[in-house]
């Protein structure tokens, strides 16, 4: 049994908070993002922020250690547009191994540095701007701007690449297509033949508005039942919505599976100027709320969430045992 | 993880389905399936996909909990219509909310369905049939695509038909599945094979008892999986009788799901409620279903009679049909195809009548006005309107004299149509088929045959004043030769419509290349169903107006959506493709080297070649679309393909015993190999075979194929061989046809030809396996059955230029000259590269264990240069000949 199968027995577990947002606050320029090494690249780079793995390492490093060190059990690696289809925009498909590789080596490195309790780095795997069961051109519900094949060569070689660089488990998260995440996970299981090593898998969906459903359409049993052919740790939500509103879906799944429930919902919804403006503790309370009602074995924030949110989730997150699982479901 | 206690067959659409055993019966609509429902395959093959789309949705409106997906037929593209159709379905939120069934034989559209759901879906089937090695090969992507799987009973001796191989194989291929797959048991549904009960054949007395005896085995013996099945099979032997087919289906669901059943196939149209069903007659089912009683079977057929609506006639029917109206029996006449009285009738008709050309417009039309209605709808087949056509033409004959005599000179017909294949092609099945349904509905047919000039089209359209031009062909260069004569039309200020049609024609062939030649309407008539009503709308003054000008919109739109579509794909230039090669492993090649080298003809009496026929498409000439043999028992054609099939073995039979076809064949093997990458170069003759080769852009990883890439090259030093042939039984078919005709017998005639051309590719298939194991003898230890030889499961392939691995008609002179094959067995080429007679197969035969067949595919101008250069000849000319294969 790996370490993070057994830790998810002992206690709940804390995942990380948000990247960007941390990031953020550096006020990175156009040259910061460039660096040294892509000074001369032909196109502008701003706002890549996979690539800051590369070259702005030291500053990845800081987020992951503030994280860590307010009780963070899990980080997520700086790789949520890492695939080839995510870096096409960039024109940086090339990069695509090395940045997954950089990423988990420099998450692994903070991790080591704490030696109290085992801390573990989950390669973020994100849906990428595609969808493979919805058209973008509404005049053409048959049009796929992206095909099944294209997400599984992607995704596969992020996989490998994260595996490489020392993760110890891969995050499929913030899925709003079923088929983008089966691609990932077929990948998974491809690697996994492969090298013949078993390695945990986190999945995490996002249901986008008050009708309950995923982008593409389904609901929370059948998103739940359309990813589970893959041995799973958990399964879970993120983003898109505040823990309130979160609140009655991971219901829906809790009630409808035996799995490791996961939740990383944002601060809240944004206001007009697109922050986040949850403070750590009324997002405290929410997640009390969750504890409470025996909900959740990984918790986290997601987009606007920071350190003290994390802190604030980890303090409460200690009083509780993680969720029971009814023998019954 | 505790273990987890129930586990429940659980999909999902947008939406969750859970099958518990609390679950009422779980009805998978089968409505979208290209193999049962007509309707469904003709919207398919116009790419009607929103009318399609209109099936599934109703089927879902009208309760049903699973849609099932089938898109095997022999003329579709299975990956691109599977494809299209679930990504157009998950468009619409109220089908994609239930889960799919991805229903194929071939699991390359299998695996494209499951590329594109994103649900939880059904895959139908697999099966042990070819072994275990593949099925836990497909097991396992299914489970890693993350699909539940229906497992048929079926494995390498054959499918399960008694209780104990039924739980023999659905055991084993549970223990694969669970123990060496992984496969989660609870996504297991198997399907136990439904069979028909009182056929009167003794070992079927057991199908249903035994069916459902297995389900019950099953639930109790392998924890968790399910059972479906097709339940219309088992009420087979009544086909045409609804009342105790309902009841029997209803019945055998009673007590199938009584024993575990959870899910299945059926049509809720064909089910009477169980507790509604007339007693006396559920028990005489139940005797059957249970084999309760020794003589059940005689029982409810007697009982059955009772029921009947529909049926063959016996004598007490015929003497009931003849007591009828002196019209009544003519339309029954005509609409059952019986002509054993037409002449008594038409003969009464014609007494009661003013004149006798009356008895036509008025008698006979009203007959033939009832087959054009059923066709129309579906509910007459294409062999039955054939016959009804004979009947009509012996009427129509009996009738002439009198009417001759009473001549006024008035034409009555509903329209002049000039039928003609065109030059260079010499098929002319489908033509044929369009003039009779055509002259079924009062069409004067002026048929001028095969090879016909453009010259003589012209003329003859002129001097008879015809209505419609129809123009057929089969071969790619008659393409062109549309294209040709509809400009020559043009000049000539022609003011005809045309329709045009055969196998290798398409709308959007006509829309993009024929259709902007010519001012007057060309239209696409794709199957001899659709002809009568093109022909009507073009005729009519009333429609003619609307009609043409929405064929000419649709075919501008058409034109400009092929025009500007953006599915450019990409190419690589013809060194690159070169480069990309398929790359054998030359160094540790072996070749086998002939038994024998240099040429030889064959003779073969016709009863050897019997076995080899492939039937299924003998059936798709009728436009009855199924495999063979599973058409013989198919809900909607099943009794039309019976009859025709029973049609056919008689004819058969006279045919070997008579001795009405010659069969000959010639074939070379000579050692070559491949140089400069595409041509293959003989040692000892001078002669070189051209090949083309693939140029579209692969996944990584899959080579640019050309044939050539399956011989050794010369570089290699191995020594390396190629065989070619030419067969046919097309000698004495002509002739044949020509009495049928002779005599007002159509049907005939069309069987006659159709029966020649199965023949010709049965002597290839039989040419090639004495090829493999005795002529070349490099496969001397195959034993392979006739099904496996249809799927060709054989060692190397038989290719043949003008088909899809060498699409280039050019090659055929080549081998003519090497097997001097005109001087030898007289087959000929026309100037369209047509072999004359039609019922002829030529080819090449490669031996490499690693040769298969492909598509060439589309090809760009850069390899046409290079092509030109090798043949010598003009860039035009190679242009003109390749050009159904040159991307624009």
């Amino acid at each position: 049994m790996s370490k993070i199968n057994q830790a998810i027995q002992e206690r709940i577990l804390v995942l990380d908070g948000a990247m960007g947002t941390m990031l953020q606050r550096n006020n990175f320029s156009e040259e910061d993002f460039r660096g040294e090494r892509f000074k001369d690249f032909p196109h502008p780079l701003k706002g890549n922020n996979d690539l800051l793995s590369i070259t702005q390492p030291e500053a990845v490093k800081q987020v992951h250690r503030l994280y860590f060190q307010a009780g963070a059990d899990i980080v997520e690696t700086n790789t949520f547009s890492g695939t080839t289809i995510g870096m096409a925009d960039y024109h940086m498909e090339d990069l695509v191994y090395e940045l997954n590789y950089q990423s988990a080596k420099i998450a692994r490195e903070v991790a080591d540095e704490f030696t109290d309790r085992p801390r573990f780095v989950a390669g973020s795997i994100g849906p990428t701007n595609r969808t493979a069961s919805m058209s973008p051109d509404v005049n053409d519900p048959g049009f796929r701007a992206v095909t099944f094949d294209d997400l599984r060569i992607a995704y596969k070689q992020q996989v490998e690449a994260l595996i490489d660089g020392g993760c110890d488990v891969l995050l499929v998260e913030t899925i709003f297509d079923t088929l983008n995440a089966k691609a990932a996970l077929f990948a998974i299981e491809e690697v996994k033949e492969e090298r013949n090593l078993d390695i945990p898998v986190m999945v995490s969906g996002t249901i986008t508005d008050a009708s309950g459903r995923t982008l593409s359409g389904q609901t929370v049993e059948a998103f739940l039942i359309s990813i589970q052919h893959i041995p799973l740790l958990s399964i879970g939500f993120n983003c898109a919505l505040g823990a309130d509103q979160l609140k009655p879906y991971l219901k829906r799944l809790a009630h409808n599976t035996q799995l490791n429930i996961s939740a990383h919902p944002n601060a809240g919804l944004p206001n007009a100027f697109g922050q986040y403006d949850q403070t750590p503790s009324e997002m405290q309370a929410l997640i009390k709320e969750y504890l409470q009602d025996n909900l959740i074995n990984i918790i986290g924030g997601c987009c606007g969430t920071t350190p003290e949110h994390i802190k604030a989730i980890a303090d409460i997150a200690k009083e509780f045992k993680p969720r029971q699982i009814l023998e019954t479901i | 993880m505790t273990e987890v206690k129930n586990k429940y067959l659980k999909l999902s659409g947008l939406e969750p389905l859970i099958i518990t055993p609390e679950s009422n019966f779980i009805n998978v609509g089968e409505r979208t399936n290209v193999t049962g429902s007509r309707k469904f395959l003709r919207l398919i093959k116009e790419e009607k996909y929103e009318e399609a789309l209109d099936i599934a949705r109703a089927q879902v409106e009208g309760g049903a909990q699973i849609i099932d997906v089938n898109m095997d037929e022999g003329m579709l593209d299975g990956v691109y219509a599977m494809t299209k159709f679930l990504n157009l379905i998950a468009a619409e939120p109220d089908i994609a909310r239930v889960p799919v069934m991805i229903d194929s034989s071939k699991w390359e559209i299998i695996e494209a369905g499951l590329k594109v759901i994103q649900g939880k879906g059904v895959v139908n089937s697999i099966s042990l049939k070819e072994g275990k090695e593949v099925f836990v090969h497909h097991a396992k992507l299914i489970k890693r695509y993350g699909a539940a799987v229906i497992v048929m009973a079926f494995d390498e001796v054959g499918q399960a038909d008694t209780y104990e191989r039924r739980i023999e194989i659905c055991k084993r291929s549970y223990d694969i599945l669970v123990n060496e797959v992984g496969f989660p048991a609870e996504d297991i549904i198997f399907d136990p094979n439904i069979f028909p009960v009182a056929t009167g054949m003794e070992e079927h007395k057991l199908n249903a008892l035994d069916f459902f005896r297995a389900t019950k085995w099953i639930r109790e013996n392998l924890p968790y999986a399910n059972i479906s099945g097709g339940v219309s099979n088992v009420s087979f032997s009544f086909r045409g009788n609804d009342k105790v087919r309902e009841a029997m289906h209803s019945a055998f669901l009673y007590h199938a799901i009584q024993n575990g059943m959870t899910m299945g196939i059926v049509n809720p149209e064909m089910l009477e409620i169980y507790d509604e069903i007339d007693k006396n007659l559920l028990e005489h089912v139940e005797d059957v279903l249970l084999n309760r009683r020794e003589d059940a079977t005689e029982r409810l057929l007697t009982l059955a009679e009772s029921f009947k609506g529909d049926v063959k006639s016996n004598e007490k029917e015929v003497a009931e049909w003849r007591n009828g109206s002196v019209q009544d029996r003519l339309t029954h006449s005509l609409v059952k195809g019986i002509d054993e009285f037409i002449e008594i009738d038409v003969e009464e008709a014609r007494l009661h009548s003013e004149k006798a050309i009356d008895v036509i417009e008025i008698n006979l039309m009203a007959g033939m006005n009832v087959v054009g209605d059923l066709f129309g709808s579906g509910k007459m087949f294409l062999p039955q309107v054939v016959k009804s056509a004979r009947v009509m033409k012996k009427a129509v004959a009996y009738l002439l004299p009198f009417i001759e005599a009473q001549k006024d000179g008035k034409s009555s017909s509903a329209g002049k149509v000039l039928m003609a294949t065109v030059k260079g092609d010499v098929h002319d099945i489908g033509k044929n088929i369009v003039a009779v349904v055509l002259g079924c509905n009062n069409f004067e047919i002026i048929d001028l045959g095969v090879m016909v000039p453009p010259e003589k089209i012209i003329q003859a359209a002129v001097e008879n004043n015809v209505d419609i031009i129809g123009l057929s062909g089969l071969i790619t260069p008659s393409l062109d030769e549309m294209v040709y004569l509809a400009k020559e039309m043009d000049k000539l200020n022609i003011k005809i419509p045309i329709m045009i049609g055969g196998a290798t024609t398409s709308r959007a062939h006509t829309a993009v290349k024929i259709a902007p030649e010519y001012k007057e309407t060309v239209v696409h008539v794709n199957d001899a169903s659709r002809a009568v009503t093109v022909a009507s709308n073009l005729l009519q003054a009333e429609t003619k107006g609307s009609y043409v000008k929405a064929i000419r919109e649709e075919y501008d739109k058409l034109r400009d959506g092929y025009l500007s579509r953006s599915r450019d794909k990409n190419f690589l230039s013809i060194e690159e493709a070169r480069r990309n090669k398929l790359q054998l492993d030359w160094d540790n090649f072996t070749s086998v080297k002939p038994n024998f080298i240099g040429t030889k003809t064959v003779e073969v009496e016709l009863s050897e070649l019997v076995d080899f026929i492939d039937w299924t498409p003998f059936f798709q000439s009728w436009e009855l679309y199924g495999k063979y043999p599973a058409i013989l028992t198919d809900e909607v054609v099943g009794e039309q393909a019976t009859n025709l099939f029973d049609d056919a073995q008689k004819m058969l039979q006279q045919i070997v015993s008579e001795k009405w076809f010659i069969a000959k064949g010639i074939l070379g093997i000579y050692p070559a190999n491949t140089v400069n990458d595409d041509d293959i170069e003989l040692s000892t003759f001078d002669f070189r075979f051209l090949t083309l080769r693939q140029q579209s852009q692969k996944t990584a990883g899959a080579p640019n194929i050309a044939l050539a890439d399956f011989i050794a090259p010369k570089d290699s030093g191995k020594q390396d061989y190629i065989g070619c042939f030419c067969v046919t039984t097309g000698f004495g078919v002509d002739e044949k046809a020509a009495q049928f005709e002779k005599q007002l017998d159509d049907y005939n005639s069309i069987l006659v030809k159709a029966l020649g051309d199965r023949l010709a590719e049965a002597f290839a298939e039989y040419l090639h396996l004495k090829v493999r194991k005795e002529i070349w003898g490099y496969a001397s230890d195959e034993n392979l059955s006739n099904d496996d030889l249809i799927k060709e499961n054989y060692k190397g392939i038989r290719p043949a230029p003008g088909y899809p691995a060498c699409p280039d008609h050019l090659e055929k002179p080549t081998i003519w000259k090497l097997l001097n094959v005109e001087q030898e067995i007289g087959v000929k080429l026309t100037e369209s590269m047509a072999m004359w007679p039609a019922a002829s197969v030529s080819g090449y035969y490669f031996a490499n264990p690693e040769s298969k067949y492909f598509g060439l595919g589309k090809i760009k101008e850069d390899q046409v240069t290079d092509y030109a250069k090798r043949r010598s000849i003009t860039f035009e000319e190679a242009k003109k000949w390749l050009s159904p294969n040159i991307a624009d």
